[in-house]
């Protein structure tokens, strides 16, 4: 979707100009990471729900073909139609002769991270159709013109006196007006009338089940609802690896995906899409778009069990003070660098490196993905590959020289603290991109060799 | 090959040896001494009103008070005096001007109270969603602790669509400052039948 050519350590040193910016986007994402704690902790069998969680999804991947078959017949056999779709491409073609056949221009859509993934709104926008994104914050992103920076809360880089800006400019709200409340009605009362006057709806698909054929998706806000319900023609996308095997797994998900998302007990709402309504189309488009390929990835296919709550963005000291243009992709965020490089490792060789590999996404993980340690191994992946960025490659050779010569180590010891204490400008200039947003330590009298044959016992 | 076989043999390539389903774990699944008050502060925490009532006379005697509108009032249960019950034939776009919807409720769920409707109750898709205010009624013996009953209470049931719905409809996109009403009901009444 990105046409950037520019990597996250640039793109983040634009975010970071403004510093009370950053604050503030780090300590919003915090705030809601702490909710997630709370509302974990009102669940004593927190963990065992997470074991549970990662062992269905466990067994969804070694048995994707079987479920994806039965959901197939379960669904077909309820009159819902079902397509095929290897790459993003095809997925908006598929959408589009949709359209089509149903004559239809004007669309609304609601949160679907696929369809960022698949660019669909570029896609569909170049055909002349327009696409009115009916999430709150995907709506102003969308008005903004911009891609959103977040999959569960796609305007947290927004403040709310831009967004009266935005609304007071394409909603004719007053100049000035940056109330919450008030945007959030004008905003309700200029979609109502898309809701009312669109007679096709695209939806996402949280989870599809295998066992009834059936697929259910959460809002909070119902617009997934308020515009599947009132149209003609339902279209759910969804990534092949939203199967979960039976019902009742249902009921392990959704206790885990809204109160690692935002604190929330549950999503106000989870609807169970079953049958169709009389008379409507539904459509189910299936995609694939590299997810067989990360299928066959052993150290990567654990990224595949992802359910989107997005805990590990907001707990992620990178994300937190890079915000989420910065990783170029649709889905940011640790978990986004790691599926991102599976569909183009040179576009996306920096992505793996955002991260100080501290852990803290997997600890959140609802699904237990082991998210810091598939960092590492992108790391090394694409290291061998040769697309590792240039600065880190000339480091690194020059690192493991040294490192595996013990005198050569010795010397470059010695060598460095003298550079420091006489010359530290050499290390501290702008050619060093580590020393950015950092001091140097003050240099040791003795090198921790000189200190150790000093006070060694023999 | 079409892409549906592309996709198909592509996974079963891909994928890893079986492993076997876990149980769902309803033995270690949290339960409360007294659900009915879990229940209502979970639903008060999360911007939705409960009210006890002893019988449909009081679910009248309130909306008539409460929602001062006194127009456009529906309902899908018989026997609330003066309340219209909903015509099933209607489009659903001409629900939009419904102020209050009053549907019955399956169960609630204690955990994280919620409440399970079908097209059942609700027959019509949109209304749950459409109308401005949302008030459905509930018996107290109907409420479950968790989510694994509440999948073990539906069971294989074969509604064409249900939804749990779990307060107002509400939104934070906007600096994280929470507002009810996003789209649909703009509050939400559980009326509980004790």
């Amino acid at each position: 979707m990105s046409s950037t050519t520019q990597t996250h350590p640039e793109l983040s040193a634009i975010f970071n100009k403004d510093e009370a910016r950053v604050e503030w986007h780090d300590e919003t994402l915090w705030w809601i990471r702490q909710k997630r704690d709370k509302a974990a902790w009102t669940i004593p069998e927190w963990e065992k729900l997470r074991d549970t969680a990662s062992a269905i999804k466990d067994n969804v991947l070694s048995n994707l073909h079987e479920y994806l078959l039965e959901f197939e017949k379960k669904a077909t056999e309820k009159g819902i139609m079902i397509h095929w779709a290897a790459d993003a491409m095809e997925h908006n073609e598929i959408v589009y002769s949709i359209l089509q056949q149903n004559k239809v221009g004007q669309i609304v859509k609601s949160k679907s991270m696929l369809t960022e993934e698949c660019g669909l709104n570029e896609f569909l926008s170049a055909k002349n159709i327009d696409v009115v994104d009916t999430d709150l914050g995907e709506r102003i992103v969308q008005l903004a013109n911009e891609h959103p920076s977040h999959i569960v809360l796609p305007c947290i880089h927004w403040k709310k006196e831009e967004i009266g800006e935005l609304f007071h400019k394409h909603l004719n709200t007053p100049k000035g007006n940056a109330d919450p409340q008030f945007l959030t009605n004008a905003a309700r009362i200029h979609l109502r009338e898309k809701f009312l006057t669109r007679r096709i709806a695209i939806t996402g698909v949280n989870f599809a089940v295998a066992e009834t054929g059936e697929f259910v998706v959460c809002t909070n806000e119902g617009n997934a609802d308020m515009g599947a319900h009132l149209a003609d023609v339902h279209i759910a996308c969804m990534g092949i690896e939203k199967i979960i095997p039976k019902r009742e797994h249902l009921g392990v998900f959704l206790r885990l995906l809204t109160r690692s998302a935002t604190g929330q007990p549950i999503t106000t709402y989870s609807s169970h899409f079953n049958k169709p309504i009389a008379g409507q189309q539904v459509h189910i488009v299936l995609v694939d778009n590299g997810r067989t390929v990360q299928l066959g990835r052993e150290s990567f296919r654990n990224s595949l069990k992802c359910i989107r709550c997005a805990a590990c963005f907001n707990t992620c000291p990178v994300y937190r003070r890079s915000g989420g243009h910065s990783y170029h992709t649709a889905i940011a965020g640790p978990i986004g660098a790691i599926l991102a490089p599976n569909l183009d490792m040179k576009q996306y060789a920096d992505l793996p490196f955002a991260s100080t590999l501290c852990g803290s996404c997997s600890n959140v993980c609802p699904v237990k993905i082991d998210i810091h340690q598939q960092l590492y191994k992108w790391r090394q992946v694409i290291t061998e590959e040769g697309y590792s960025p240039n600065t880190k490659t000339a480091a690194m050779k020059v690192m493991a020289a040294t490192l595996s010569k013990p005198a050569l180590f010795n010397f470059a010891a010695t060598a460095g603290k003298w550079v420091m204490k006489y010359f530290p400008f050499m290390v501290g200039n702008k050619l060093n991109p580590w020393y950015k947003q950092r001091e140097m330590p003050a240099v040791p009298k003795e090198s921790f060799t000189q200190w150790y044959k000093k006070n060694r016992h023999e | 090959m079409n892409s549906r076989e592309k996709i198909l043999a592509a996974v079963k390539n891909n994928q890893p040896a079986l492993q076997e389903l876990p149980q769902v774990m309803y033995a270690e699944a949290i339960r409360y001494e007294d659900r009915y008050i879990q229940f209502t502060t979970v639903l008060k925490a999360i911007g939705g009103t409960a009210v006890e009532i002893t019988g449909t006379k009081e679910i009248v005697d309130y909306v008539n008070y409460t929602f001062t509108s006194h127009q456009n009032f529906v309902t899908t249960i018989p026997g609330l005096d003066g309340i219209n019950m909903l015509d099933e034939k209607l489009d659903p776009h001409v629900l939009e001007n419904i102020e209050l919807a009053i549907l019955n409720a399956k169960f609630g769920v204690a955990e994280n109270g919620s409440v399970w409707i079908t097209d059942e109750e609700m027959r019509i898709r949109a209304l749950p969603f459409i109308c401005q205010h949302l008030s459905v009624v509930l018996n107290k013996i109907d409420i479950v602790n968790n989510m694994h009953e509440a999948y073990r209470q539906i069971g294989n049931n074969n509604y064409e669509f249900g939804v749990f719905i779990a307060g107002p409809s509400k939104t934070a996109d906007i600096e994280q400052s929470l507002v009810l009403g996003a789209h649909g009901p703009k509050t939400m009444t559980v009326f509980i039948l004790v």
